[in-house]
């Protein structure tokens, strides 16, 4: 593939053009011929489609260019081929319907392929497998991760840290305001101004922090020390005594989370019925007691989503850490780790990867959770 | 909606999900295949005109001193017709990292350690020199220097500029009001800091380690120097080869003798607050301080004369870098007066193909030519260990009083041991450094430090 395109690009620019178009020909006449000629029945197309299953998979293990084991190659194909003919040839459908449902699929399972089930597994794989990814190592990697003292271990527990505080901190906020400011004079206003942080990047809110927690004290430009000396206290380096930096830097992820609750929130609260508001007034409910048993239980799924959401943005935050700490003090999270391993010459690509492992296998119970929160609400 | 299957329906499915994972399997085992086979990549003219040819440089030095090491090749470029783009980034020691595995590699890479070349060398993406460049190599630089850039007996990079790490540096006219003089031993220089204590009441000493991903480097340099000075050369060489441990009582002494003014709120940090504070400080802002007068003492390397053209003295000038001037700089002393031994720096330019555009370059960067040109660039900043090197064109005169030491056989000269040892150790050197300076005890230090070196 690569010494086609290099071929192409010596060539002359008007030269390129029909020869481009020549292959883009090829390309969509074999799809046709997927869709339209191959599923025909007959003995002839038969042949024909058993030519097709082996040769697909040969032409494209050599377009991949693999010169590693012509032997290899032809076994592969003609197993995968093989198989791939007597699935087709044996389906309920008719001979000739999965390799036009292949064809179909092509174009969206090679992408994907490409993009997610190619570096998922790599990653997997890597995850037990030495840094230089030479051999199998089992699972020292976690090992590493786990030890006293490693840098792992502390990104594991902080990460841990930050799932639990970050998405309640920043839910409960946008909840509360949510109700405080429904049907409120200059609700619009009021809501803008904690929508505006989810506008900025996660990196450029880190940046503004940064100033706002600096320590440096001839001249003072940190904001908050300045406030802390105004009440005649001594500075205090925010971000480098642990376990107060972890706490600065939610604070900045609270932040910029809290207006996208906030919305989501806001908006399930008006679809609350007002009958059943009005019922429980009747009823001789205080507010409390309206909002803990009629608004909230309303507004559960929308609750359970946003705070799933702001998890799975937790699980994941890098540019926080990258933009203020660069993971110093004992500040570092998992997917900060993860690229910082990756980082060093030579990168120590199994860590990083049983790190990202992790983070995936952190991340699942919520996505596993979120999923039947929606089948559920479908249902009911 | 649901939807209802019957049983001939669910087990068609079956088999297309049976196929689909089988399909899945087959196109990860073609992908893996394509990846370890990988590389190719456009190939090389080797041979050919190299007028018109763009060459990218890929480099750690950004804002002034990119200025000044483009300025440097720019005329010889415009003479051959190449192109040089060059390309600064303050994160190269991260960055260069994640290049090199996704082959998105520049002409050439300058990368500013010798350990990171090392470790660059091993991937095998690193090309051997060619023969003329190679000659230029011996020719222009001493064996030590030869050593940082050689990987199983082959040349693979050259070394382009160099620096030289201690110096201390002080405003002289302060110290004529006070009444001291530039101190010969370490002790004195330590006698000296309680003394201007004593007469400004004021911290003496300032010190920035932040720099980003690789914050805490100023403070490994520091070590690095009391670690050659006090215990020399040969337990240095076995401390930067592995075989002498952090933790050995050797480097235990070293952390002392800097802890006694990097870690004594008595001492540190003018004119930026505490002892933390030092965490929190950029490198380079030290220079605000000592120009307007709230710092009495630093130790940086020379190339901390770039950070003075932008900072201004308590009068609001600039400050001028001269033995009669407002700042100058004194090599930091050893145990006993008159020693020769010095912690250094420098570039090194290695190519990742055999262009011949990337070959003319790099034979120019290794010649005693360039090293003349970067010198002579205005207000340079730089300069090299190139033996072809004129001392008599460098201006400036603390320069040329580095130039004298690089060059003089005496000089007992080592690398950084931060930056020549593996970059996994480099990484825990540093974090130590910014750990210790917030208060965690030497000995969990060097602990935690000597845990990065990879076994075996």
């Amino acid at each position: 593939m690569s010494a086609f395109f290099s071929w192409l690009a010596g060539l002359p620019p008007l030269a390129q053009i029909p020869i481009v178009i020549v292959a883009f020909g090829i390309v969509m006449v074999l799809v046709v011929f997927f869709i339209e000629v191959a599923p025909r029945p007959g003995r002839g197309y038969s042949i024909m489609r058993l030519c097709v299953a082996i040769g697909v998979p040969l032409v494209v293990l050599l377009i991949l260019g693999i010169q590693a084991g012509a032997f290899w190659v032809l076994i592969i194909a003609a197993v995968l081929g093989g198989g791939l003919f007597w699935l087709d040839f044996r389906a309920r459908s008719g001979s000739g319907y999965l390799l036009q449902l292949f064809a179909f699929l092509s174009p969206a399972l090679l992408l994907l392929i490409i993009g997610l089930v190619y570096p998922a597994v790599q990653t997997f794989v890597n995850a037990f497998r030495s840094n230089d990814g030479t051999h199998f190592v089992g699972l020292d990697n976690f090992v590493w991760v786990f030890s006293g003292g490693s840098t792992g271990l502390i990104a594991f527990i902080n990460t841990i840290v930050w799932v639990i505080i970050a998405p309640v901190c920043a839910t409960g906020i946008g909840l509360l305001y949510a109700v405080f400011v429904d049907r409120s004079r200059g609700e619009k206003v009021l809501k803008v101004f904690i929508f505006m942080p989810v506008a900025i990047s996660l990196v450029g809110a880190s940046i503004i922090f940064k100033f706002f927690f600096d320590y440096t004290q001839d001249p003072q430009i940190g904001l908050l020390n300045q406030v802390v000396e105004w009440f005649g206290g001594t500075p205090v380096a925010w971000l480098q005594n642990y376990p107060l930096n972890m706490v600065m830097l939610i604070i900045i992820l609270i932040w910029t989370q809290t207006g996208f609750a906030m919305v989501l929130l806001s908006s399930a609260i008006k679809g609350v019925p007002t009958e059943q508001v009005e019922a429980a007034e009747l009823d001789g409910t205080n507010a409390w007691q309206r909002f803990w048993n009629v608004t909230v239980p309303g507004i559960r799924p929308t609750i359970i989503v946003v705070w799933i959401t702001i998890s799975i943005v937790s699980l994941k935050v890098y540019d926080i850490i990258a933009a203020t700490t660069g993971g110093q003090n004992d500040s570092t999270v998992l997917g900060y780790e993860m690229v910082k391993q990756f980082e060093i010459l030579p990168p120590q690509a199994g860590h990083s990867a049983a790190l990202a492992l992790l983070i995936f296998i952190l991340v699942t119970p919520f996505i596993w959770y979120n999923a039947r929160n929606l089948k559920r609400q479908r249902e009911e | 909606m649901r939807v209802h299957t019957n049983g001939g329906r669910s087990f068609g499915s079956r088999r297309v999900r049976q196929v689909a994972v089988l399909a899945v399997a087959a196109a990860s085992v073609v992908g893996l295949s394509a990846c370890s086979s990988g590389g190719g990549g456009s190939g090389g003219n080797a041979s050919g005109n190299v007028k018109g040819a763009t060459v990218t440089i890929y480099g750690p030095d950004t804002g002034t001193e990119a200025t000044e090491l483009e300025a440097s090749w720019s005329a010889w470029a415009k003479q051959q017709g190449i192109t040089i783009q060059y390309t600064g980034d303050k994160n190269f020691t991260a960055n260069i990292a994640t290049k090199i595995q996704a082959n998105s590699l520049p002409d050439i890479a300058m990368f500013p350690q010798p350990g990171l070349l090392s470790a660059a060398v091993q991937t095998g993406k690193v090309k051997q020199l060619d023969s003329a460049t190679a000659a230029n190599v011996k020719k222009n630089f001493s064996t030590d220097w030869q050593g940082y850039v050689t990987s199983g007996g082959k040349l693979y990079a050259t070394p382009l500029d160099a620096s030289v790490k201690g110096y201390i540096w002080y405003s002289p006219a302060d110290f004529k009001k006070w009444g001291v003089s530039v101190p010969t031993t370490y002790d004195e220089l330590l006698q000296l800091t309680s003394t201007i204590r004593q007469k400004t009441g004021q911290p003496p000493w300032c010190a920035g380690f932040n720099s980003g991903d690789a914050s805490g480097w100023p403070g490994a340099d520091q070590l690095a120097e009391l670690v050659l000075a006090d215990a020399g050369p040969s337990v240095y060489d076995a401390w930067v080869k592995g075989t002498t441990k952090f933790t050995d009582p050797a480097i235990g002494s070293a952390f002392d003798t800097l802890g006694k003014t990097l870690l004594n709120p008595q001492y540190v940090n003018a004119g930026f607050g505490d002892v933390k504070s030092i965490n929190s400080t950029a490198f380079g802002d030290v220079a605000t301080p000592l120009a307007s007068g709230k710092c009495a003492l630093t130790n940086q390397a020379t190339f901390l004369e770039a950070s003075f053209a932008t900072v201004k003295t308590a009068a609001g000038t600039t400050p001028k870098v001269a033995p009669d001037g407002d700042i100058w700089a004194f090599p930091q002393p050893g145990p006993t007066a008159g020693k020769n031994a010095v912690v250094g720096g420098g570039d090194f330019a290695a190519a990742f193909n055999t262009n011949a555009a990337t070959q003319k370059v790099m034979q120019y960067l290794s010649s005693a030519d360039w090293a003349n040109s970067l010198i002579a660039v205005p207000n340079a900043s730089f300069i090299s260990a190139n033996k072809g090197l004129d001392a008599t064109k460098e201006q400036d005169q603390l320069l040329a009083s580095a130039i004298k030491i690089l060059q003089d056989p005496a000089t007992v000269f080592r690398f950084g041991a931060d930056d020549a040892m593996p970059n996994v150790v480099e990484t825990a050197f540093w974090t130590g450094m910014v750990d210790w300076i917030n208060g965690k005890s030497t000995s969990a230090v060097q602990a935690q430090i000597q845990a990065a070196w990879p076994a075996g």
